[in-house]
């Protein structure tokens, strides 16, 4: 028996990814962006959450390389004084989050009505006229609502702890039609197949073909969908909190730290804003890079060998 | 000839399945909003439906080999599949062993899953793909004997791939490391893992190279024998039906033709259509003789009036085109739906 | 009767990601002007990459590696895409399995055929509508007229194969690849066919090359037989010859697999094994792990595919 490792050494999966230098070059930074955001709290220079360490004279430093830089902060600090380094760390955190919660409640939500919209007919007009429904609303529509209710309800103060919660429920509900639609289809597709026929043959349970037979081989459209979701996920967050809908700005997501860089950006205080999007656009580059790749490897039709 | 009665269980005590003026139709039309056609100035709401299968009755015994041929589009799968329960028919009846089994429900039918059992044409898709293939077979006998043991269960699915020439040591690889051929056991192992009486075999060598097929179908006999199986098979490939056949019957159109011995039906066909079909088998080294028929198969959605066949067939009278032929037995037991026949104005 | 077609040891190969895998193996073949040869074999002989080479259609990783193929006096394995073109769907045509293949199924029959024939002839529109008419009649397309103004999904398989013979026609080449012209087919419509190309050889003495793996319609429609087994020809001769004293042990096998050759008994001869995949071909004579007459020389040596005493050229070391 060969081990689990050695096929995964000799499969065709990783020998396309290293003869890839896209795949492995957006995978390697890709990494380096999730672990350095997961790993804030130990490998930041300061704690942006702590009042304490900040110093509102050390206000609009620029980064340390300018002249009037300073060495302590790196990459400069913003407008209350933290330093902007640590704050990215941490608001990239932050948004990785908001962005994976939301898509796993997303491919939940999806992958449970594609599979009964797609196996159980008389289901399926009325999901997916819902999804439809679903869709015709604009993900910022349904925040503007919902955010404007739980602020006024809970208050501005409070609002603060369940922001984060509360984006992951507003981006994964909005966008689970992807999921819906995507499955649907390959339920459909895969529904017909004797394997299908064969276990019904057998007696098995609706349930359980769809849980052990069909959703196991619908799955390689989840995986694609999933990358191009996550980053749709960090843009409707980072959307949302420039939007002011989003996360505070006493725990800032990438997208809190642009708005509120924006306002400086007139005053030279350009880096405020700049690091933050630079930073947003390369971890959404990578993540989509990714996803092209995992798709093209995926779908034999486009694969040349 | 006695009249058929779907609501009267068959007689005859060897007869292990029987299907009775078995009707099945499927409505193609999708939702009511694509139903919508304007016709006459009017806006109605029209069905589309496929008839493919136009009131059929087989008697199978025990122990024998029921081939039924017939072109594509013929309604011979779709047979097979509201036979094992797959589609409901939309009349008609199909009794297993004198018991109605046709309108049961799921649960009803579990003890019949392990009498009558499928065999598939695609051995690329009826495996599972992301399931090892010692799982595909030990689902099916964990499903009907939740209380048996491990080391039961491990002998039986040991024992069945034996008997199908699949090495045991092979149950955790995937589908894809087999070839075609041996897919095909797998997936006649999985049907044979619950021990059933009764296989329905849809086209399971058309996807196979020839030294391929002689293998699965000696498989197939050989089980016969040692299991004392009962055998539906589904094909196109005549000279694989006259081979392993017992009785064959012909389907044109959803509906059946003829019923007969292999033997009486390819040394004297007497339908016009079956005489058609078996002129057209590629014969070694002979010749090509042919009988040409004229046009198109017509489209299962219009179907022709009085005998499905008359569009094209070449002894067509105006009877042909009123009335539709029932079956009526022959002498040697043999059974036809053709007017042309009963009145002697086909030659044999 | 002179050479139309020759292949002189031609060589295919595969590039794979591990491994360069050879898909066609030293293969000579002729077909005479005018001569229906048949190429038979199971699933990956390697009949199809064969077919494809002639006319330089093998797509990516494949290429060929060495060898000729001389067609009417030139050797057209190294002519460019321009000068195939000339020879491609001109002087030879090919008959796919799926007529979907060859028709496009947004345009009319007859805007398919009329591009065909203005890409290799100059002639006005109306003399190629005639030429379009011709060939539908001689399809036996009935009102030909009218079928020239239908698109591809209005037509019955068989129709749309028959349409395609029609294209391949329509320059009148001197040979036709049909690559499992029928295999998609009812026997019915399959005899039909097969009975058309034969006629259609016969009477403007084309030359066919006909690859299916099924032994009973080749028997019917060809003259010589070519027998391929993992890449190589292992067995060619006259189809009566083979047919009825087949020589290779797999020949053999294959025709006793046959129900139609079974007979009174009830089991089918069949052959122990899968053929092997390309990059498992055994050393020796590719047969010799399913074969049961092989010796020792049968796991060292190839056989050539050379005349035997029967009169077939057979690739075996154990037949005399």
């Amino acid at each position: 028996m060969r081990t689990r490792w050695q096929r995964i050494k000799d499969s065709a999966f990783l020998y396309h990814f290293l003869r890839d230098p896209v795949a492995y070059v957006s995978f390697a930074i890709l990494m380096v962006l999730t672990i350095s955001a997961f790993a804030a709290p130990l490998i930041a220079p300061h704690n942006p959450y702590d009042p304490t360490t900040i110093d509102i004279m050390d206000a609009e430093l620029p980064p340390a390389w300018t002249d009037e830089g300073s060495r302590t902060f790196v990459l400069g600090t913003d407008e209350m004084g933290r330093d902007m380094l640590s704050t990215m760390l941490y608001g990239m955190r932050i948004s990785i989050i908001i962005g994976l919660g939301a898509v796993f409640l997303q491919a939940f939500l999806g992958i449970v009505i594609g599979l009964l919209s797609g196996y159980i007919r008389r289901l399926d007009n009325i999901l997916m006229r819902i999804a439809d429904v679903q869709l015709s609303f604009s993900t910022y529509m349904i925040a503007i609502f919902i955010g404007a209710i739980f602020q006024t309800a809970f208050g501005v103060a409070n609002y603060e702890k369940i922001a984060a919660p509360l984006l992951i429920l507003i981006i994964g509900l909005a966008e689970w039609p992807q999921y819906a639609r995507t499955v649907r289809a390959s339920v459909l597709a895969e529904r017909k197949k004797e394997y299908v026929e064969a276990a019904r043959v057998i007696g098995l349970s609706k349930l359980r073909i769809m849980g052990r037979h069909i959703l196991p081989n619908t799955l390689s459209p989840v995986l694609v969908i999933s990358t191009v979701q996550v980053a749709n996920a960090i843009m409707s967050e980072a959307a949302l909190s420039f939007l002011g809908l989003g996360m505070p700005l006493t725990k800032p997501s990438l997208g809190s730290l642009i708005t509120a860089g924006f306002e400086y950006i007139f005053s030279g205080s350009w880096w405020i804003t700049i690091l933050p999007g630079i930073l947003l656009v390369l971890l959404i580059l990578v993540i989509n890079l990714l996803g092209d790749w995992v798709r093209d490897y995926l779908n034999p039709k486009l694969y040349k060998g | 000839m006695t009249a058929i009665n779907a609501n009267t269980s068959p007689d005859g005590s060897d007869v292990l399945v029987s299907i009775r003026d078995l009707v099945k139709h499927f409505d193609i039309s999708g939702s009511w909003i694509e139903q919508l056609k304007l016709q006459d100035g009017r806006l109605q709401r029209k069905k589309t439906v496929v008839q493919a299968v136009n009131g059929i009755s087989i008697d199978i015994r025990e122990g024998e080999t029921v081939s039924v041929v017939g072109e594509s589009g013929c309604g011979k799968s779709t047979l097979a599949r509201t036979v094992m329960g797959l589609y409901p028919p939309e009349s008609g009846a199909v009794f297993y062993r004198e018991k109605r089994i046709d309108h049961l429900s799921e649960a009803q039918l579990k003890p019949y899953r392990t009498r009558m059992q499928m065999v598939f044409q695609d051995p690329y898709a009826s495996l599972n793909p992301r399931m090892v293939v010692g799982e595909t077979l030990r689902e099916p006998i964990r499903f009907h004997q939740p209380a048996i043991g491990s080391r039961e269960l491990k002998t039986k699915v040991a024992t069945v791939m034996e008997q199908v020439g699949i090495d045991p040591d092979w149950q955790n690889r995937y589908p894809h490391e087999f070839s075609g051929g041996q897919r095909q056991r797998i997936s006649i192992a999985r049907a044979l893992a619950v021990d059933p009486k009764f296989i329905v075999a849809d086209e399971p060598i058309a996807a196979l190279d020839v030294s391929i097929q002689a293998q699965i179908l000696n498989l197939m006999m050989d089980l016969q024998e040692q299991r004392n199986l009962t055998y539906l098979f589904i094909s196109h490939d005549l000279s694989v039906v006259e081979h392993i056949s017992d009785r064959v019957a012909v389907m044109y159109l959803g509906a059946l033709c003829e019923l007969a011995s292999a033997e009486n039906l390819f040394a004297s066909p007497r339908h016009p259509y079956t005489q058609a079909l078996l002129s057209a088998i590629p014969r070694l080294g002979r010749p090509f003789s042919h009988k040409k028929l004229s046009g198109d198969i017509p489209s299962p959605i219009r179907l022709p009036s009085g005998c499905v066949f008359h569009t094209r067939c070449p002894y067509v009278r105006e009877r042909c085109r009123q009335e539709v032929p029932t079956l009526i037995s022959l002498p040697d037991n043999s059974r036809v739906a053709c007017h042309g026949v009963e009145e002697k104005w086909v030659p044999n | 009767m002179g050479k139309l077609l020759s292949i002189e040891h031609l060589n295919v190969d595969f590039a794979m990601r591990t491994e360069t895998l050879r898909a066609v193996d030293n293969v000579s073949l002729a077909v005479h002007r005018g001569e229906r040869l048949g190429l038979v074999g199971e699933s990956g002989a390697g009949k199809s990459v064969l077919g494809f080479s002639i006319i330089n259609l093998i797509s990516k990783p494949g290429y060929i590696d060495s060898g000729r193929v001389v067609f009417q006096g030139q050797d057209i394995s190294t002519y460019n895409d321009e000068q195939m073109r000339t020879i491609r769907g001109n002087r030879i045509s090919m008959i796919f399995q799926d007529p979907m293949m060859t028709l496009n199924p947004v345009l009319t029959i007859g805007a398919q055929m009329k591009e065909t024939l203005l890409a290799h002839a100059s002639i006005s529109d109306a003399e190629a509508t005639a030429i379009c008419l011709e060939k539908l009649r001689k399809v036996y397309i009935s009102s030909p007229g009218k079928r020239l103004t239908q698109f591809p999904h209005e037509f019955s398989g068989g129709m749309r194969q028959r349409i395609v013979i029609a294209i391949s026609l329509l320059t009148n080449p001197a040979l036709i690849i049909a690559d499992e012209p029928t295999t998609a087919l009812d026997v019915t419509i399959q005899a039909e066919i097969m009975d058309l190309l034969l006629e259609l050889c016969e009477s403007d003495r084309m030359g066919l090359l006909l690859i299916t793996h099924d032994l009973a319609v080749v028997s019917q429609v060809t003259q010589r037989i070519a027998v391929m087994y993992a890449g190589t020809i292992v067995e060619l001769g006259p189809t009566g010859d083979i047919i009825n004293r087949p020589q290779h042990p797999y020949t053999r096998g294959l025709l006793g697999a046959l129900p139609q050759k079974a007979g009174d008994s009830r089991r089918l001869n069949q052959i122990p094994g899968v053929m092997p995949g390309l990059a498992k071909i055994p050393p020796g004579c590719p047969f010799n792990d399913r074969c049961n007459m092989a010796g020792d020389i049968c796991h060292e040596k190839r056989p050539p595919l050379i005349v035997k005493q029967s009169g077939n050229q057979v690739a075996c070391h154990m037949v005399d």
